[in-house]
């Protein structure tokens, strides 16, 4: 208890409060700038750090990472720009809802149920992490290679195009993540002598590109749409109690999947957004209307999301071994401050740990007012004159991938997938497909060759062991799922027809 | 095109001659290239070092990370600059490495060494689990065991853990390849992988290991270093533990474009070694647990010349080397 009343006394110190706050606007700023993603947003506070106490250190990089990934979500939803590839999976969702007119009621979603993500993933930091970390620790290679499959076959799930198209594109990712020599053999492939290539193509440009660029484009070449209905911008937070009560069960299991994804070092935010989307639609009661503005899936994937970056630091506190890129930045930060990972933190610098917990929580009820504040400022492009808009898109696409690596090449990589992404789409290949190809190729590939490398080129392991065993059963399950179902569904139909015809 | 080059790179001289005519450099800011992201080990020695560099020289030094390629870009982009001491940069153990797989023209000869500031020496890890109680039973268990049996990893294929874990089994008088190495995505999934048993044993760093070795899930046997880490002082030296004299490590220094100006060489020489002797720098490397390891200009040319062999000699041994 007195460790507690130590730990608000730790959080109520006036640096740790002008640094929560002054990260949280910065935070929300870059986010929702596209092109500069979360992971960068936090390591660019680490200089900043060096200056700060190590509470107010921590505070900063947990405060910005959490509203950057929420306000990811806003150039998504309203330009069908995602800031983050963990938005990408829901990005045509929102955008879909904004040209029916309801863009609050996405972007409302994306706030709120990002916020009670973040909450109930700390509450799971609090009460379950040396649970949680055994479980983590329980996943070796083998394993990893079944959820990366498994995460792979969510582009099929997700695509409303044909589920053909959605392979061939999502192949399509798995060849450029080909490229490079960050592979297991360290060997480089497809370079063309190329030094920048050698460290592979990041997901970052080619998000950017296949989204951003190739809307520019598409509005270059298409006349411009009807313009949205003049009105209010309505409530931001009104309707989302409904949907809370409504989409109640998606929520919280959206919010299981993004624990458990979160805590499994390597898999992070990115895998848990695209795999309980793909679940939403999966197991919803009308999974035709995905892809047409329906919330369900945004109210599952938005908190999976979040809920996957508090339980991400679960290994990390505990191990010292990184869930995600942000998490991997903020454990130099916690060496740096004396507040070394490891099972010691739990008990000897107790105060300190209910301090990280009390700026968690703070932080996603701060994530509230300001992105309500961020949402409306943000609605305002929807009335700007799209000629105006896209040549700022434009530019910012340009500084955000400039910004990667510091050099032109990246600005090249983004053009180049802007083309792509066009040609792509007018041709019904569904990009997002493509993005969750390139984030997941090199997981399967290293988690595969590893895991025969480990057990001399036998397959057996992968299905011996108990987790991969059931993850394996898991894949097969959803892969032969159409053929099983097909006989089922022939008898359902015509039932379903003669319902509908008065 | 050779001519050209000449003239390009002379030009930035000249222009830059009247400022060096006067005693003092720097006159304006200078740009400090790091090869690797923001937010990493590599990242946070050179913004350390570059605020320090701010107080001691009087002039703004701004960190800019040129990542891509692994670090060729970086590298390239250090060595490439203008030789008027207003672009510098942090150099990494790599440089002696990618040359020998053929991924770069690139060398320690392309750069002019300023010092050498931080050393991490590789550790022997092994599961908590595991039968070996100490390094000597770990090598007479290798020794016995069929060539590819054991399997070890800490990072990628062909890097410095890599290469730790082959210069070691060569100085026990085995093949680089008798364990079998396991790439990884760096250290930390290697430290997961070992606490979840898949693996035998790790050769990252020990620092990289630490928190998993706090929490009861790993041991560390031994480092590869002539003298036992400040911050871990219950780990035994290889030599003190086997007998067996190998030492190597992922090192970092300072260092510019080749054919740097005397004065430019001689300030940052002082103004590092000032650096490094402060408390300040010393407090950062405890931090994160980091090995401090100081070179004067001269001192580095030499490390940076022992390190290519060395380099060299062990990725032959591994199998490493092309071209």
């Amino acid at each position: 208890m007195s460790d507690l009343l130590e730990a608000f006394r730790l959080v109520m110190a006036t640096d740790v409060l002008v640094a929560i706050a002054a990260s949280a606007v910065y935070g929300l700023v870059v986010g929702s700038l596209p092109g500069l993603s979360a992971t960068m947003a936090t390591a660019l506070l680490v200089p900043v750090t060096f200056w700060l106490s190590p509470i107010a250190a921590v505070a900063t990089i947990i405060t910005a990472s959490a509203m950057a990934i929420f306000s990811g979500d806003i150039p998504g939803a309203l330009l069908r720009i995602p800031g983050t590839p963990a938005s990408a999976a829901y990005t045509d969702e929102a955008y879909a809802l904004t040209r029916k007119g309801q863009a609050e009621l996405a972007l409302g979603a994306g706030l709120w149920f990002s916020a009670i993500g973040g909450i109930v993933g700390t509450l799971s930091l609090m009460l379950l992490a040396p649970l949680l970390a055994e479980m983590a620790l329980n996943f070796s290679t083998y394993e990893y290679f079944w959820l990366a499959l498994l995460g792979l076959m969510c582009a099929t799930l997700v695509a409303r195009s044909s589920p053909v198209k959605a392979i061939a594109s999502m192949l399509l990712g798995l060849l450029l993540a080909c490229i490079g020599m960050e592979n297991p053999a360290g060997t480089p492939r497809f370079t063309f002598g190329v030094a920048e290539l050698l460290g592979g193509i990041e997901p970052i440009p080619a998000l950017v590109g296949v989204f951003a660029v190739s809307e520019v484009m598409r509005a270059m070449a298409s006349a411009e749409p009807p313009k949205l209905p003049r009105r209010r911008f309505g409530s931001i937070l009104a309707s989302q109690w409904t949907l809370t009560k409504t989409y109640q069960w998606p929520m919280w299991r959206g919010n299981f999947v993004g624990i458990i994804i979160g805590v499994l070092p390597g898999a992070g935010a990115d895998m848990a957004a695209w795999v309980s989307y793909a679940m939403s639609k999966r197991f919803s009661k009308e999974p035709e209307k995905f892809g047409t503005g329906h919330p369900e899936g945004l109210v599952e994937a938005g908190a999976s999301n979040n809920a996957s970056l508090a339980s991400g630091w679960v290994p990390s506190l505990l191990f010292g071994i990184p869930g995600d890129t942000i998490t991997a930045i903020a454990i130099g930060v916690l060496y740096m401050k004396g507040l070394n990972p490891g099972p010691t933190l739990f008990t000897e610098r107790a105060p300190a740990m209910y301090a990280l917990y009390i700026i968690f929580i703070l932080a996603n009820l701060l994530m509230i007012p300001l992105g309500i504040v961020m949402i409306r400022l943000a609605s305002r492009i929807l009335r700007a004159p799209r000629a105006a808009v896209m040549p700022v898109i434009l530019l910012l696409c340009a500084v955000g991938a400039f910004a990667t690596t510091n050099s032109l090449f990246a600005v090249l990589m983004v053009g180049a997938f802007g083309c792509l992404g066009f040609l792509m789409e007018r041709n019904g290949f569904p990009v997002a497909a493509l993005v969750l190809g390139i984030v997941m190729g090199s997981m399967v590939e290293q988690s595969f060759v590893t895991s025969l490398i480990k057990s001399d080129g036998d397959v057996m392991p992968f299905f011996e062991r108990p987790v991969s065993g059931v993850l394996a059963a898991l894949t097969f399950g959803a892969l032969l799922w159409p053929v099983l179902a097909l006989p089922w569904n022939r008898r359902a139909k015509p039932a379903r027809l003669k319902e509908e015809t008065p | 095109m050779t001519t050209r080059r000449l003239i390009l790179s002379a030009t930035p001289v000249l222009l830059a001659a009247p400022a060096l005519a006067q005693p003092r450099w720097p006159v304006r800011p200078v740009t400090m290239l790091c090869p690797w992201a923001a937010g990493g080990g590599t990242d946070a020695v050179l913004r350390i070092v570059a605020s320090q560099l701010e107080r001691e020289l009087g002039q703004p030094f701004n960190v800019v990370n040129r990542t891509g390629g692994s670090g060729v870009v970086g590298h390239a982009a250090i060595s490439g600059a203008a030789p008027d001491g207003y672009t510098l940069g942090i150099i990494t153990v790599e440089i002696a490495m990618l040359h020998w797989q053929g991924l770069t023209e690139l060398s320690f000869r392309n750069f002019t060494p300023l010092g050498l500031m931080n050393n991490d020496p590789p550790g022997i890890q092994v599961g908590r689990d595991s039968p070996h109680g100490d390094a000597r039973a770990l090598e007479a268990a290798i020794k016995a065991s069929r060539p590819g049996q054991l399997k070890a990893s800490g990072t990628g294929q062909g890097g410095i853990w890599h290469l730790a874990l082959a210069g070691w089994l060569g100085a026990i008088g085995l093949r680089g390849d008798h364990v079998r190495w396991v790439p990884s995505n760096g250290a930390a999934p290697a430290m997961q992988d070992l606490a979840a048993g898949g693996l035998d044993i790790t050769t990252n760093s020990v620092p990289e290991a630490r928190a998993i070795i706090e929490a009861g899930r790993a041991r560390s046997l031994a480092v590869m270093a002539p003298a036992r880490i400040a911050a871990f002082p219950n780990i035994p030296t290889l030599r003190e533990a086997t007998g067996v004299d190998f030492s190597t490590g992922a090192w970092r220094g300072i260092a510019g474009p080749a054919n740097l100006p005397r004065e430019v060489v001689a300030a940052m020489s002082a103004a590092l070694k000032r650096i490094y002797d402060g408390a300040e720098y010393t407090q950062f490397l405890a931090s994160r647990g980091f090995g401090g390891s100081w070179a004067d200009p001269d001192g580095f040319a030499t490390h940076l010349a022992a390190a290519d062999r060395q380099m060299g000699e062990a990725m032959r041994a591994a199998g490493l080397v092309r071209g």
